[in-house]
């Protein structure tokens, strides 16, 4: 164990945070709370969820660097707060430059003994659009430099904040403010931006996909892409009732059925090798994930069609690209 | 008595910078800058400044990562010019109001288009209203000077603010200098170590950059206003302590030769010297010429601009940026403003020139100050254009 994870499991164990997560269960969660209540999420909002958890995991030595956006919204009407943890928020497109430089800038105090060495989790924050839109060169600066930080996206696949217009990361078909169906249009003509691949892209250590409806792999994701020394990257699918048109009290359902439905499928890509975490569940058809929601309400059958095809087909290359890492060598060999 | 060298003044800001020991530098390259962050980078590769140097990929991800690394309680440096200062500007404005002690030289140069790398002040009128301290330097020697007072300006707690060292690109960035260097025991002496009142650490968790509500977002602007206000006597005090330290006395506006002078010529920046070339000149054939310099732009020494042109009959303020549609010059604009209520008060003549480094002599500033005496008209849109073609 080197001296970073030392530390690590040192302080996980003083705050009764678990090292290992091995069964579900509510009393198995750390108690403290590092997103407090009283934020002014909407009813049902997995992305909050998402949030809670993924700070949970991460522990009180957290310093958030978060892009504009329903997280920061909801949480910061001065005078009040519900960040427990040290939070930063400067623009919609910065978060990973911010990040980086918070890491920068503790990094050089400890080197030069102006603040005691601990190690603290530089984390940044950001919606799709801080993400995929807006925020891509900054995290692509980010990724690439090398910081000791983690990059959480919480994928609402809109503008939710801004009254639900399309992202790079809405998907194909989803009827947003700005990609209305209409008599010349059928909502959202473009596929979803990949930014999990893209961010492997930087060959960074660490990147994964989770979503709170498996809370336990979130937590256990964030927990490894802190643990990491360099960059991760971690992007949470956070079901949106509000702009999604789905019921609240069924956001955990619909966040199961996009990882069933392999809409939206969990994985880690570990030092360039790709791997399902946890093994996919029983395949169910994409229409079953799509009906629960609004913004679907106005495709054809044959557009479902067509979504379930190119579903199995991103599929297919993920389950490649995981099977070339299970052949990979692990270790270089003489 | 500290060591005299002969310096590019880029360099010479660099081992500023070095010398006060600063934690995280975050840049972008852009010509003028570029010497700065070169010979930083430089000191930090070969173990003289215990740095980290983050080689963003924007300037707006440069102003970012300050922020970022100031908030953590680290002192930050960065430079910039032109278009990178444009692209930085949203984030140069919360610098500011998250109260934020960056350091940042601005090598000045105009903006874009036509684009152009030379010098004039389109970059600075671009960030005028940020709410950051603004200082000028006229020569190398100032611009080093400065470099230690701004992070003790902006660092004190009674001000954290960020600075802006304005420097003229080329003219003064490039050019080798002959200037007095200052030892380390002085700059120990001069500048404490940063200690922020809050800083993003996990020991004493705190919020930053919530949003505000109609109710209170102008109670917080008001108080950053008065902030930057109160920021005055600290701006003094720095400069009384470096001229007890060093011999070298700075304020918030020179004059040279403005005792009995009935035309004064008005300048920021490099351009103070070739004006006052200008002024000797005329002095020795009888003219009561001179010149009142500009060295605070933020926050602006109403008071000191009132008194140094109170007894002049022409006040002749050469402009280096063109507010399009408006007052033409934005520097003759602010004089004005400090004049208006004045019951005797000099009529005031704006030009603008030197755009994008096109030259300005001597003989020039005297031809200025001639059409100016003779000028009927005094109304601030009257401004000209100086050495236009066509």
């Amino acid at each position: 164990m080197d001296e970073r994870s030392r530390l690590e499991a040192e302080r996980l164990d003083k705050e009764n945070v678990m090292t290992e997560i091995k069964t579900y269960g509510p009393k198995n969660l750390p108690l403290e709370e590092h997103f407090a209540p009283g934020h002014r999420a909407c009813q049902g909002c997995a992305e909050v969820l998402a949030l809670r958890l993924a700070l949970k995991a991460l522990g009180k030595d957290t310093v958030v660097a978060n892009a504009t956006g329903c997280m920061e919204i909801v949480s910061t009407p001065l005078p009040t707060t519900s960040w427990v943890v040290p939070y930063i928020h400067v623009g919609f497109e910065n978060a990973a430059a911010v990040c980086s430089g918070v890491e920068a800038g503790l990094k050089a105090l400890m080197r030069k003994a102006r603040l005691p060495k601990k190690l603290i989790h530089c984390v940044a924050v950001a919606g799709d659009g801080g993400t995929a839109d807006i925020g891509m060169q900054a995290l692509s600066g980010a990724l690439e430099r090398g910081h000791d930080m983690v990059y959480i996206c919480l994928d609402n696949e809109a503008y939710m904040n801004t009254g639900i217009q399309r992202s790079s990361s809405t998907p194909y078909g989803a009827m947003t403010t700005t990609s209305p169906p209409g008599r010349l249009s059928f909502g959202q003509s473009t596929q979803k931006k990949n930014v999990a691949e893209i961010a492997a892209a930087h060959g960074i250590p660490y990147v994964a996909t989770a979503c709170p409806s498996y809370p336990w792999d979130l937590m256990k994701k964030v927990q490894k892409a802190a643990l990491v020394e360099g960059p991760a990257y971690v992007h949470i699918l956070s079901v949106c009732p509000t702009g999604w048109r789905s019921q609240p009290e069924e956001s955990i359902e619909l966040g199961k059925l996009a990882v069933a439905s392999r809409v939206f499928p969990l994985y880690e890509v570990e030092d360039g090798r790709y791997k399902f975490v946890p093994k996919p569940p029983k395949q169910v058809p994409v229409v079953e994930y799509l009906k629960k929601q609004g913004r679907f309400r106005h495709l054809t059958d044959n557009m479902i069609e067509e979504i379930q095809r190119n579903v199995d087909e991103q599929f297919r290359r993920l389950e490649a690209k995981v099977r070339i890492s299970l052949e990979a060598p692990q270790e270089p060999q003489e | 008595m500290g060591k005299r060298v002969g310096m590019e003044v880029s360099i010479a800001l660099a081992e500023a910078a070095c010398q006060a020991d600063v934690d995280v530098v975050a840049a972008y390259p852009i010509t003028p800058q570029t010497h700065i962050v070169e010979h930083l980078s430089e000191l930090v590769a070969d173990g003289h400044l215990d740095a980290e140097f983050v080689p963003v990929e924007s300037e707006h991800s440069a102003m970012s990562v300050c922020i970022g690394s100031s908030a953590a309680g680290a002192r930050t440096f960065t430079s910039t010019s032109s278009q990178g200062l444009a692209l930085m500007n949203e984030v140069v404005y919360i610098a500011s109001s998250l109260r934020l002690p960056i350091v940042m030289v601005v090598s000045n140069r105009s903006l874009s288009a036509p684009l152009s790398i030379w010098n004039d002040h389109s970059d600075v009128m671009s960030v005028r209203d940020t709410g950051w301290i603004q200082v000028f330097a006229e020569n190398g020697q100032e611009a080093y000077d400065h470099v230690f007072w701004a992070f003790r300006v902006g660092e004190d707690r009674r001000v954290l603010m960020p600075v802006m060292l304005h420097i003229d690109g080329f003219i003064l960035s490039h050019m080798v200098e002959a200037l007095e260097m200052v030892d380390k025991e002085l700059v120990k002496k001069y500048l404490p170590a940063f200690q922020p009142i809050h800083r993003l650490h996990p020991d004493n968790p705190v919020t930053m950059g919530a949003f505000a509500l109609p109710e209170l977002y102008t109670e917080a602007k008001k108080a950053q206003d008065e902030a930057l206000k109160a920021s005055w006597p600290l701006i003094l005090q720095g400069w009384e302590e470096w001229a007890q330290l060093t011999g070298r006395r700075y304020s918030p506006v020179e004059t040279y030769r403005t005792e009995d002078a009935e035309a004064v010529l008005v300048t920021m920046g490099s351009m103070g010297e070739t004006a006052s070339e200008a002024a000797d000149r005329m002095r020795a054939r009888g003219e009561k010429v001179g010149v009142v310099k500009i060295r605070l732009w933020r926050p602006f020494p109403f008071e000191q601009v009132r008194k140094a042109l109170g007894g002049a009959r022409v006040a002749v303020v050469f402009d280096r940026c063109v507010s399009f549609g408006g007052p033409g010059g934005p520097v003759a604009s602010e004089i004005r403003a400090a004049l208006y209520g004045e019951a005797v008060r000099p009529k005031v003549v704006n030009f603008i020139g030197g755009l994008a480094g096109r030259d300005v002599s001597p003989q020039d500033f005297q031809n200025m100050v001639e059409e100016a005496v003779s000028r009927k008209e005094d109304r601030q849109e009257a401004y000209r254009i100086y050495g236009v073609r066509g």
